[in-house]
């Protein structure tokens, strides 16, 4: 039954259609998704809100750079399956970016609908347009091109690694992925819970590139199965793109940080999201099941434990050094953690951890802050306030404070060009490293950022490897941004 | 999938597998290992790798059972298969000749040190290989290690076969008897390196132990298996699995391997619900 055909460019007459979502009370007590999505109806509603401005900002602000208005236009007039392979044509992931992407710093943020009022929801019609593709089963697969003969050996089957798989695979060329851990996804399995991004989403995605002939190699360890060098001089391989994420994570230095109870967010979200140990004893990993825990950090990864914990059956503080307002994490993640009932307590450090007579956490020193002057990331950095110090009871302490960028593939490849960070020193146009043939992206080249900076990167690193296997060479000079979008370019001028 | 296609119970309890694994075949070196999963809903366990044949593309491990992960991995037959093995993982040993070197192990430690025996031997090392067990039916790899150690002592707790005593006891007197041992490698439980590491301080010999702390990715990401070495925190999956042990903070150690323990008993008695162990 098609939907009847609505009143188009409703705008700001209409307000932003609400997602439907679990009661707070509910969710926190069970791990299934948060959001229900919308409906067809409500997607049709929504979509009509887009004012299908001429010049669409929302385009240039997507780094995929989706044709928004295009997919838009398509869920007004119901044709959800098209809409779907519109997005396709740009971003391998939907179902994964319209959930995880931070849309509000992206697309709707120069949505021009939203300078008055609320701008289109995107990121919700994007999720609400791949799940039906998904749950309808008519996933098409696109016509590919002649095999060209070329093989591209992908590092690390996360957001970038999968991004380039399917751009390559769908450029003729064949590429294997080979993943360390025993599944493909990445920070997409190990480390975004199943109550923000079903895993059986992932496994959807990564399902329909093996349809497009892409190949897994799971268990495998570039740097120490084979170096960078291998894979092209004894392997076969024509070229290679490392996306191996940041994948050490910091610890803040403080004493009785190795007390048992004291975990990265790292480990604490692998044992619950890849391993299942919430599943426990069904599978075999045991969680961490504690009553008063701490989280430490204020970006998502600190809400996405803070969720996880309160799940397992704790009561739940996260510990922030600064201001709510210079909190990292999406306003949409830390909004839903405070309604489940995570408590936030700001403007406050560890000290130190202490421990009871089984070198178990007992409980965490913290001292009070207040905010000084701009630091070098423009943030107002927060210092101590003298003799503030406070003892805090908790048993379990998640640091979440970042990531490094792991070191395995620079250690085994003497030759690459790392920054004084540790990451992967990449050129900005065409993501080439400073080996021929050799490609990066994602968290391994920035640090730490997006799901989706790191697939706008692969995109990148997938034309330049194409260039390459077709002509041998870098694309040389590295194309400017205006030539990758020539439309565009030729309307501003 | 990783066929198992040998296995056999080399002393009660012990037991040896080989497991085809090409990829990892081919690049071991001594002292590594990899992480293991026997079926999809196992957890990742390192072992420690007893050899290898990159020809055959299999691994050897050498895998007591003591709870559910181990459990289940026995409990496949030959000719089944593992889900996953993944590895080499760990750096490894540095093999020089450094003259006389004694190698220190128990329990699943003598299946390790065969390897390193081999490669120190071959590197002109004259290679003292001092094993234990609680007694003498629980011994294994006689043979193997004595073609590769110049000497080879045996001690047993009840005295039932060679030393009465345990590695340390070895180790200790012949240090106190004055000979000269250049380097110390301690491969098994965590009280017997400590004790080694007691042992050769004095000494002041170079000893090294291979820690076997809680992992999870086993590739640096989560943390889990981190030791404090000297003023530092390290990795042992990405910094180890070898450090020095008179640097190595111990009771930590054997704090955090226990971390699990109600858990990991909780865990076996859904298999054995008329078990109660106590913890």
């Amino acid at each position: 039954m098609a939907p009847e055909p609505r009143k188009k460019k409703t705008g700001a007459k209409v307000p932003r259609q609400k997602m439907p979502e679990q009661e707070p009370e509910d969710r926190a007590r069970n791990f299934e998704e948060v959001p229900y999505g919308y409906t067809p109806e409500l997607a049709i509603t929504e979509a009509c809100r887009c004012l299908e401005c001429k010049e669409s900002q929302c385009v240039e602000g997507c780094p995929v750079n989706i044709d928004i208005p295009g997919f838009i236009r398509l869920v007004q007039d119901g044709k959800f399956l098209e809409a779907a392979m519109k997005i396709k044509e740009q971003n391998a992931l939907p179902a994964v970016c319209g959930r995880v992407c931070p849309q509000e710093e992206q697309c709707e943020k120069v949505c021009v609908l939203g300078v008055k009022h609320e701008p289109v929801a995107i990121g919700r019609l994007e999720r609400f347009v791949a799940d039906y593709e998904r749950s309808s089963g008519a996933m098409t697969l696109p016509q590919l091109p002649p095999k060209t003969g070329k093989r591209v050996a992908v590092v690390g089957a996360g957001p970038a690694g999968l991004t380039v798989a399917g751009d390559l695979i769908r450029l003729g060329h064949d590429v294997t992925v080979f993943e360390a851990l025993h599944e493909p996804g990445g920070v997409l399995m190990y480390g975004i819970p199943e109550f923000r991004l079903p895993k059986e989403i992932v496994q959807a995605e990564v399902d329909f590139l093996r349809q497009l002939g892409v190949e897994f190699v799971m268990d495998y360890v570039v740097g120490r199965n084979a170096t960078v060098r291998e894979l092209l001089e004894e392997d076969g391989y024509h070229a290679v793109f490392i996306g191996t994420g940041a994948g050490l994570p910091s610890f803040m230095g403080v004493p009785g940080e190795n007390l048992i109870g004291v975990y990265s967010a790292n480990e604490y979200l692998t044992r619950s999201n890849l391993m299942k140990a919430y599943l426990f004893p069904e599978f075999d990993t045991p969680p961490i099941r504690r009553w008063r825990v701490a989280v430490i950090g204020g970006g998502n990864v600190a809400m996405d434990s803070a969720r996880m914990a309160l799940r397992l059956g704790g009561d739940v503080t996260i510990v922030y050094r600064r201001a709510r307002e210079q909190m990292p994490a999406r306003g949409e993640e830390v909004h839903h953690a405070e309604e489940e009932g995570v408590k936030l307590l700001l403007l406050t450090a560890p000290v130190r951890v202490l421990s009871d007579e089984n070198h178990r956490v007992r409980a965490m020193e913290c001292i009070r802050m207040e905010l000084g002057g701009p630091d070098s990331s423009g943030r107002r950095s927060p210092v101590p306030i003298e003799g503030s110090e406070f003892i805090m009871e908790v048993d379990t302490v998640v640091v979440a404070i970042g990531n490094k960028p792991n070191p395995l593939v620079p250690q085994t490849t003497p030759e690459i060009k790392v920054s004084k960070w540790g990451t992967i020193v990449a050129e900005e146009q065409t993501m080439q490293t400073s080996i021929p043939g050799v490609y990066a992206g994602g968290d391994i080249v920035s640090g730490a950022a997006t799901v989706i900076l790191a697939m706008g990167q692969a995109k990148i690193a997938a034309r330049s490897i194409d260039h390459y296997l077709r002509t041998g060479r870098n694309p040389d000079p590295p194309p400017p941004k205006p030539e990758r979008k020539p439309k565009r370019a030729a309307a501003k001028t | 999938m990783f066929k198992i296609v040998e296995k056999q119970e080399i002393a009660p309890n012990v037991h040896e597998l080989v497991i085809e694994a090409r990829a990892t075949a081919r690049k071991a070196r001594p002292g590594q290992f990899v992480i293991l999963m026997a079926d999809e809903k196992s957890e990742r366990v390192p072992y420690t790798l007893s050899g290898w044949d990159a020809e055959a593309g299999t691994v050897t491990l050498v895998v007591i059972e003591v709870g559910q992960s181990t459990r289940k991995l026995i409990s496949m037959k030959q000719g089944d298969s593992v889900a996953h093995l993944v590895g080499p993982l760990g750096i490894p040993l540095e093999i020089e000749t450094y003259g006389t070197v004694a190698l220190a192990a128990g329990c699943y430690g003598i299946g390790a040190i065969l390897c390193i025996a081999r490669a120190l031997k071959a590197a002109q090392n004259r290679v003292i290989s001092v094993v234990e067990a609680r007694s003498h039916y629980l011994h294994y790899y006689h043979n193997k290690l004595q073609a590769v150690s110049d000497e080879l002592i045996q001690t047993t707790m009840d005295g039932s076969e060679g030393i009465k005593g345990h590695t340390v006891d070895v180790i200790g007197r012949k240090l106190r008897d004055g000979e000269k041992l250049d380097r110390v490698i301690a491969v098994g439980c965590a009280f017997m390196m400590m004790l080694t590491a007691r042992t050769t301080q004095p000494h002041g010999v170079k000893t090294l132990v291979a820690l076997n702390p809680i992992m999870v990715d086993g590739t640096g990401m989560c943390g889990a298996c981190r030791v404090s070495v000297g003023e530092n925190t390290k990795f042992a999956c990405v910094d180890g699995p070898f450090f020095d042990a008179h640097q190595v903070d111990w009771d930590e150690l054997f704090a955090r391997k226990a971390a699990y323990a109600v858990e990991e008993t909780h865990s076996l008695e859904t298999t054995e619900p008329h078990a109660r162990f106590r913890v």
